[in-house]
């Protein structure tokens, strides 16, 4: 660590985030190393350290020969200004050497309103912004990550994309990096080599072509030879699949402080609106056994006492019964806290919730997203009222007096009926709570939130109108104006965030420079409320003349060329078509377990059948 | 109960008193050492560390009780199964049985070294040493009810002042820390007061030895 930093450590809040230094960080001899990965996660320690996406790819990278991989995260603002003023480059924690210093800057990129830390930590490194202005081999920067299955936002700035599950494709990277360096490639000669690898983005090798009306009129291939399908690459065998056991333990608390089991990948689900419900089909399960011995590997070499099974509906894991079953018990001998969310309403996990200890603190959370099962059905949520009432009346029967409800305003099709849906049914809440309460006199606390839905690409509503930020808060108020109780909070998402998170998730090339100009206004953590500032993109937009409309209210024509079109994460368009359908006459898909209603995502497996 | 002596250098410091108990109790859990749990609803693996330690600040006589669940462990065992799954710069240096009661702690030795980059002032060791020759310092200190003025000179018993080279001056003192205690760190705020002529660039600060009230060495 230089004298400059220790100087800063003392001035900024949480100074262990910015040292490395933890448990199993993993660090390799330079006379050994020949291609040093800088992964950059575009937010803080705290988040990015609880990622397990990072957390894996980490481990992938650093099993490989001859690489080094470190990590780098997005400084608070106290410290960025530090850096500024005495002209401190970002650095990675491991050897604390500067980024710039490193062959390969990868990032990984969960959530649109990152994209302004993503330029601002290669601003911080002191590297161009621009691709196009980076011209050697070294310093190529290149990202995966959900938001890569709508990659154009970033187009100028990121010099390849990888698509989907990263622990094979990037393996498949870095060796052709390793190769290319050995044999002193250009840039360009690894650009064209990379772009072969199945799932490989380079979007410098197309142009878009926008017709009169604004709309994008055609992709051309620049180069001979690209492909113009980019598939997403995926893992079939997850027993099998590289699994970190020795992860880093962080020496400062961040906000997953626990170790976490991911047992299968994919949602049997579909609900409408949900981007990782269909990008990251197929349905591929863990075995119960290969988790249990995953979870007691991890919970011995980390020395954590709290271990969480994760995944998008954990409740679906078909194995859940037989890995809780042998988990419960290990967990209690050891004095570990064994968490199990998004627990469905199911009778089966209303056991496990009792058997569990740790719900108690979080209360009962559901997402039912619509207030009426008119609604419901539109963005197939398949929780009804009376599986909501039936888990909230067992519940409060058993001393539980606080419940969280989320909802999404905004749907299609939403009218002011669906609206005040959403304060019947938490008035139902509450009568249920006054049949059944064991002890009235500690009141009953219900938490209601909504959110301002975002159209996302790859799902059946990627066409959608959002609605008006005027329209979402006059609903936000009606509701808020047929609340009558004290034990109701409700708390509404601002409009602001979500209407930009719109625009990008669903942006083409144009909006990339809206995103540097407000990055140099200054905009940066936007997804942290201290510092989020609606005004510097408003001013932003306004410069690059580019209309946020075109983007959000307007919706897109579903003959129209889509930005995202050539990216295929599985799921055909014919069925996001179908499903889109569906939900305009409030027809529910079952899952995939009554039967598999054809997404399309099967076509990724070879070896084995979609959630066999 | 047993009591283990640590140190706590080099990117460690870094770690804040919170932190380190947390980090702490997941070190002997990968050691295989059990600890026993607090009682109640929500059990918490016990473990004491005595007189908190500022972020920054290097030590080599750091005190924690704990207390293990099950069959006895051998000190030297203890000791090594947990530097063998410690981070850098967390290092145990002793496991004993029968610490002192650490109300008897009293004083303890620090080493402050001021950091002049553009080299030591001409009389800055003679200043520091005759401002701390004072019969009283008033200085402000942090406390729950916002700064409130602090007299040191009361809690210091001894104080030598050195420079070391062109650029450093240390100042090795023995000060107060339990009922009432003052941080070593406010020895540099009354150089910076009181002698802004002579202000360092740069403070570091290190705990050296634990002291009981009759300056005996405490375990
Ligand atoms: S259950 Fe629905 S909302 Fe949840 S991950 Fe699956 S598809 Fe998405
Ligand atoms: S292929 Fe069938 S079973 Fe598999 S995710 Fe798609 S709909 Fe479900």
């Amino acid at each position: 660590m230089t004298e400059l930093l220790k100087r800063i450590l003392p001035t900024v809040q949480k100074p262990a985030r910015y040292t490395g230094g933890e448990f199993n960080e993993i660090k390799k001899d330079l006379a050994s190393v020949r291609v040093r990965v800088a992964f950059c996660f575009p937010d803080t320690y705290e988040i990015g350290m609880s990622n397990l996406g990072m957390r894996i790819l980490y481990g992938v990278m650093n099993e490989m020969d001859g690489v080094w991989c470190e990590r780098v995260f997005t400084p608070w603002a106290d410290m960025e200004q530090a850096m500024v003023e005495n002209h401190l480059p970002l650095w990675a924690l491991e050897s604390q050497d500067p980024v710039k210093d490193f062959d390969m800057i990868a990032f990984t990129i969960g959530y649109e309103m990152c994209y302004t830390n993503i330029l601002n930590m290669l601003r911080l490194a002191g590297l161009p912004l621009h691709s196009r202005d980076r011209n050697d081999l070294k310093n190529i920067v290149f990202a995966g990550g959900v938001c890569a299955y709508n990659p154009e936002p970033l187009a100028d700035f990121i010099d390849f994309f990888s698509l989907g599950e990263g622990e094979e494709i990037t393996v498949e990277i870095v060796s052709l990096y390793d190769r290319a360096k050995a044999e002193g490639w250009t840039k360009e000669a690894f650009l064209l080599e990379v772009a072969k690898i199945p799932g490989v983005y380079v979007p410098s090798f197309y142009r878009h072509e926008y017709a009169e009306d604004g709309t994008l009129a055609r992709i051309v291939p620049l180069v001979e030879g690209v492909p113009t399908k980019f598939t997403k690459r995926i893992v079939e065998d997850l027993d099998k699949a590289y699994w970190p056991t020795k992860m880093i333990v962080p020496s400062t608390e961040i906000v997953h402080d626990r170790a976490n089991l991911e047992v299968f990948r994919g949602c049997i689900r579909g609900c409408r609106f949900c981007q990782a419900g269909f990008s990251c089909r197929p349905v591929r399960r863990k075995s119960a056994k290969v988790l249990f011995d995953q979870a007691v590997e991890t919970m011995e070499d980390s020395g954590h006492n709290e271990l969480t099974l994760s995944s998008l509906s954990t409740s679906d894991f078909r194995g859940l019964k037989e890995l809780t079953d042998d988990l419960i018990p290990y967990c209690a001998d050891h004095k570990i806290n064994l968490s199990v969310p998004s627990l469905r309403a199911d009778n089966f996990s209303r056991d496990l919730m009792e058997r569990l200890q740790t719900v108690r603190k979080s209360g009962l959370t559901f997402a039912p997203e619509a207030g009426t099962q008119r609604l419901r059905d539109v963005i197939n949520k398949n929780l009804t009222e009376e599986e909501i009432l039936t888990t909230c009346a067992n519940a409060f029967s058993g001393g539980w007096n606080n419940v969280k409800l989320y909802f999404m305003l905004g749907l299609p099709t939403e009218t002011d009926e669906d609206v005040l849906g959403i304060a019947d049914l938490v008035y139902k809440v509450i009568k249920t709570w006054q049949a059944n309460a064991v002890n009235k006199k500690r009141g009953l606390r219900v938490h209601v939130a909504t959110a301002f839905f975002v159209p996302k690409p790859h799902t059946p509503f990627q066409w959608e109108k959002q609605i008006t930020p005027e329209e979402y808060l006059r609903r936000c108020r009606l509701l808020k104006s047929h609340f009558y109780s004290k034990s109701i909070t409700y708390d509404y998402h601002g409009p602001d965030l979500s209407r930009l998170e719109a625009v990008f998730a669903r942006g083409d090339r144009r909006v990339g420079p809206v995103i540097e100009e407000a990055m140099n206004r200054g905009a940066k953590l936007d997804g942290w409320d201290e510092f989020f500032n609606y005004s510097y993109w408003v001013d932003a937009f306004d410069a690059c003349g580019v209309d946020m409309e075109y983007y959000t209210t307007r919706g897109f024509g579903e003959d129209e060329l889509l930005p995202w079109d050539p990216m295929d994460v599985g799921v055909t368009k014919r069925f996001l078509q179908l499903e889109r359908k569906r939900a305009y006459e409030a027809k529910v898909t079952p899952d995939c377990r009554e039967g598999c209603a054809g997404c399309g995502a099967n076509c990724l497996l070879k070896e084995v059948d979609c959630d066999a | 109960m047993p009591r283990l002596l640590f140190e706590k250098t080099g990117n460690a410091v870094w770690i804040s008193h919170l932190d380190l108990m947390r980090l702490f109790q997941r070190a002997f859990q990968r050691a295989k050492l059990p600890l026993k749990h607090s009682q109640g609803f929500n059990p918490r693996p016990y473990v004491a560390v005595a007189l908190p330690l500022s972020v920054g600040v290097e030590s080599v006589c750091e005190l924690l009780d704990f207390d293990l669940d099950g069959a006895s462990v051998p000190d030297d065992e203890i000791r090594d199964s947990l530097n063998r799954v410690l981070v850098d710069g967390v290092r145990v240096l002793d496991v004993y049985e029968d610490g002192q009661k650490i109300k008897n702690l009293a004083l303890l030795d620090c080493v402050l070294t001021l950091e002049y980059d553009r080299g030591v002032p001409e009389g800055t060791a003679e200043a520091v040493e005759a401002l701390f020759a004072r019969p009283s310092l008033p200085v402000m200190k942090k406390s729950k009810n916002g700064p409130v003025e602090q007299d040191i000179i009361p809690m210091i018993r001894q104080l030598r002042v050195d420079q070391n080279d062109g650029h450093t001056v240390t100042l090795e003192a023995r000060v107060c820390c339990q009922n009432p205690s003052l941080n070593p760190m406010q020895l540099a705020a009354a150089v910076d007061k009181y002698l802004p002529e002579f202000r360092p660039d740069f403070v570091k600060s290190r705990r050296v030895a634990l002291y009981d009230a009759q300056g005996n060495i405490f375990r």
